[in-house]
């Protein structure tokens, strides 16, 4: 009799975490997983592919953090990363222009990228407090119109260093500039792991869960709970005596702030700076990341960044390798971008907001 | 023999949500006769005439208990168009008219004559053209019913208010089927002279047979015109009688009095508090709150006391409240303490321990996606630093979710909050049991002086005693001030030392919460 009780106690328990984990995501772990158990048969290296996965967890988790402060305030996925992207540009660009180099320069282009940070995101933040309820359509037009200007800047702008600018001009910088001799892999080189064909870089994810932390700990401090009362209910912060706009505007700071530091991550890993258009597509894929990872329009855990960015960067990698074996035809490209176009499609359609 | 009734309303109730609104509702009509139909606001004259309606939120809500009898016919109406087809007509109290529309177009709209034409032949009576000469025929005879003139061609968007009101209630009068018309507070919005005008037209209406159901705050008009009065009082119709028999005082006694008599002896019948100290002095206070407008309003609050703010709706007393915490635009001169406080900055008001419980529970007083614990400890957090620990001196200042969970804890039991944990969601709760998390809020902040807004609005009976209680008990034990808004008289006669009645923007009169019924009445209606 108490054996039933407790198994029924048990399946309970199961179903119910079942629930908080959400049905949409246990198909997409299942489907990862699956990938996973295929991969060797059809003639894929399990362990570079879990390296793969790993790798491209590091590139982007800070991209995709940077979306939590914004939603917690309650202006919405910030559709506007290129923004903080184009800090995180000036600064790396920067840093290697005033000929820093090796680990030197990913510390200089992370201080360098600083102070622009704070002026966009201060300027993005007090034009999206003009326009409550639009935020996210405002957002996605001031990423898009940063871009095509910063397209012109690049060019314009004095640049000399031979490393950065096209070689017959002399001026103007290239669309992709290697990192190699500055700070590639700086992070990932820390206390970097390699079993056989398993890599992981240590370095980068500590990176990540150091600035996760700090994320999750504002988030205890007394800003950080008016940050997420004022997403949750604006009227009843205010009432509450609080200052809406300037805790709007500091989430939106913090959160441009964090996607220049992402940008720089994610090039140490990758290797290159992309400019010009790279930025542009950058936002979604971090917007799917979260949403995938269960969060809603106004309520995000890094929990949900973790499990995000793990399940969007998993199967936009693992899907191509194991077609592409599959069927014996280079076209993972291809299959790169309808995949990655549906997992954000299928995350947008996902967006849930909370009562209101 | 005398002829059955035209329209016969029998044992109705509803709920919403179990929320009693209407209970035994009995209510009989004949031909050509007019009734007054009286109450409060939240007497349920409106869902009363909903139901008659078949309006589609009484169906949603699920429906109503009792039936109808039309014509000795049972009907029960699922949507409007019912209800129109068996000639039963409703004049809203908004507009709903096409403001680019003449009048003609709007009378007779989706019933307009038509004639045929050659494409009409081809393919259906979707394409007859209309019969404008027609047409302004039956337009100009709904409006000769009525005995006033409007032109029949002149746009919604440029009428005044008046004839657009006439408009509306001509489009009933334009059906052939029409035999019963309600017309809810048809006059508010109508010069004294409009107003008149339209009496007359209810009377030519009630020669002609068709019975009429006549709301109204304006207790004169009922009078003039209707035959019978119904008044109704927290769903129930508490008195029906002849107009010739009755006066505006007595109306206006039983629309407002429980049992006249009966429970007056707990009342405060004396103001007992003259030599107490002003805490709070509000003077020439205005304040923009959309449909609650206060426009001058000068008032003293005696250290101690708790002073009750009524009258009816719209009037501008939740404006007072809203206005004086800084969350509608507002100006005028808050002095508390000696000290005067700065207007539209809720900050400021809750520095000077001000607190303030919204009417507006979902919008205002709660975060619905979050514990009970955010609820109760956030603005105490935010505003007085409590709950928190501070590390590296006062730099970092992290919640102490410890402390939080002690003081929800101790409110819960206080307040006997029926929770499952105090990690519970708000949304979850009952509209009682949020409410008592919203007044918990307010005492955790430990304030000097509490508003309350309509702390009873939309909960059961039994959670407004433990509610009212729970202010009452605040109020002697920790000796604070309390003002109290609230549209329901009988609640602030209970709880309140003195009553200030709001109408018009401005303060009608100041009375103890013992004074006789007519006398809150005639306030209440002084200004309107």
């Amino acid at each position: 009799m108490s054996e039933q009780t407790q198994k029924n106690a048990f399946n309970e328990r199961i179903r119910n975490a079942a629930q908080e984990f959400g049905l949409p995501r246990l198909i997409i772990t299942g489907f990862l997983v699956l990938l996973l158990v295929v991969s060797p048969f059809v003639g894929a290296d399990l362990p570079t592919q879990i390296s793969n996965i790993i790798n491209r967890f590091s590139w982007n988790g800070v991209l995709v953090l940077a979306m939590v402060p914004m939603v917690h305030s309650g202006c919405g996925l910030n559709f506007g990363l290129p923004l903080g992207i184009i800090s995180g540009l000036l600064g790396a660009t920067l840093s290697i222009e005033l000929g820093f180099t090796g680990a030197v320069s990913f510390v200089m282009a992370a201080l360098l990228a600083t102070p622009f940070a704070l002026v966009l995101g201060t300027v993005y933040g007090w034009l999206l407090n003009k326009i409550k309820g639009g935020e996210m359509m405002i957002a996605t037009y001031v990423g898009f119109s940063s871009v095509s200007l910063m397209c012109m800047m690049w060019l314009l702008l004095p640049y000399h260093s031979p490393n950065m600018v096209w070689g017959m001009a002399g001026k103007g910088l290239r669309t992709t500039i290697s990192l190699e001799g500055y700070y590639t892999q700086a992070l990932a080189k820390i206390l970097q792991i390699n079993i056989g064909n398993l890599m992981i870089p240590t370095g980068a994810i500590l990176f990540f869960i150091v600035l996760a932390f700090a994320m999750w700990a504002f988030l205890h401090t007394k800003t950080g709970t008016a940050m997420t009362a004022v997403g949750s209910n604006p009227e009843f912060a205010r009432s509450a005596g609080i200052n809406v706009d300037k805790i709007r505007l500091i989430s939106v700071v913090m959160s441009t702030w964090l996607a220049a530091i992402g940008i720089l991550v994610y090039e140490q890993g990758f290797g290159f700076i992309q400019l010009y258009m790279a930025p542009f597509y950058m936002a979604l894929p971090a917007v799917s990341a979260i949403l995938i990872g269960g969060a809603s329009v106004n309520k995000a855990s890094i929990m949900n960044v973790i499990i995000g960015t793990i399940l969007f960067q998993g199967i936009v990698t693992m899907t191509p390798t194991v077609m592409n074996n599959m069927i014996h035809l280079d076209m993972s490209e291809v299959i790169r971008i309808i995949v990655s176009n549906g997992m954000i499609l299928y995350a947008l359609t996902r967006k849930t907001e909370g009562t209101k | 023999m005398e002829k059955a009734p035209l329209l016969e309303m029998r044992n109705i109730r509803k709920d919403f949500f179990g929320n009693q609104v209407l209970e035994d509702i009995n209510l009989t009509l004949r031909e050509g006769e007019v009734i007054g139909l009286v109450g409060e606001n939240g007497a349920g004259k409106s869902t009363l005439m909903k139901i008659l309606f078949g309006a589609d939120v009484i169906r949603e809500t699920g429906g109503y208990g009792g039936e109808i009898i039309l014509n000795s016919e049972k009907v029960s109406f699922n949507s409007p168009f019912e209800a129109i087809e068996k000639g039963i007509g409703m004049v809203h109290q908004e507009f709903s008219l096409i403001p680019g529309f003449a009048a003609t177009e709007n009378i007779l709209l989706n019933r307009e004559s038509k004639k045929k034409s050659v494409l009409s032949e081809l393919f259906s009576d979707r394409m007859d053209t209309l019969d404008r000469k027609e047409m302004d025929k039956r337009a100009d005879e709904a409006i000769r019913k009525m005995g006033v003139n409007i032109d029949q061609d002149m746009r919604i968007s440029d009428m005044p208010v008046g004839h657009k009101q006439f408009t509306e209630i001509a489009r009933e009068l334009s059906k052939e089927q029409l035999k019963l018309l309600i017309l809810d507070e048809p006059t508010a919005v109508l010069t004294e002279k409009e107003a008149e005008a339209l009496l007359e037209s209810i009377r030519g209406m009630a020669k002609r047979g068709i019975a009429v159901i006549f709301i109204t705050h304006r207790l004169g008009e009922i009078l003039a015109v209707c035959d019978r009065v119904v008044t109704m009082r927290d769903g129930r119709v508490v008195n029906e009688v002849n107009a010739k028999d009755t006066s505006v005082a007595e109306i206006t006694k039983w629309m407002v009095g429980r049992d006249v008599g009966a429970g007056s002896a707990s009342y405060v019948t004396e103001d007992t508090g003259k030599d107490k100290r002003i805490i709070l002095s509000i003077d020439k206070l205005w304040v923009d709150m959309p449909g609650e407008t206060v426009r001058n309003v000068k008032l003293d609050v005696r250290e101690g006391e708790i002073l009750g703010i009524g009258g009816l709706a719209g009037q501008g007393k939740l404006g007072i409240p809203n206005g004086v915490m800084g969350l509608y635009p507002a100006g005028g001169k808050v002095t508390f303490n000696g000290e005067e406080i700065p207007l539209n900055n809720p900050r400021k008001c809750l520095d000077a321990s001000f607190a303030f419980v919204s009417e507006d529970r979902r919008g205002v007083g709660l975060l619905l996606d979050e514990s009970l614990e955010w609820n109760i400890a956030f603005p105490a957090m935010q505003v007085q630093n409590k709950f928190l620990k501070l590390y590296l001196g006062g730099l970092i200042k992290w919640r102490d979710d410890k402390a939080i969970k002690e003081i929800t804890s101790k409110y819960i039991d206080e307040l006997a909050i029926k929770c499952t944990s105090t990690t519970q969601k708000a949304k979850e709760l009952s509209g009682g049991n949020q409410q008592k998390v919203c007044l918990a809020k307010a005492f955790a902040l430990e304030p000097k002086l509490l508003f309350v807004s309509e702390p009873t609005r939309g909960i059961d009976v039994g959670a407004k005693a433990l509610v009212l209680d729970a202010l009452k008990k605040f109020n002697k034990e920790k000796g604070v001030t309390v003002v109290m808004v609230s549209s329901e008289l009988e609640e602030l006669r209970q709880t309140c030392d003195r009553i200030a009645i709001i109408s018009g923007g401005k303060v009608a009169g100041i009375l103890p919460s013992g004074e006789k019924l007519e006398k809150f009445g005639e306030l209440m209606l002084k200004n309107c």
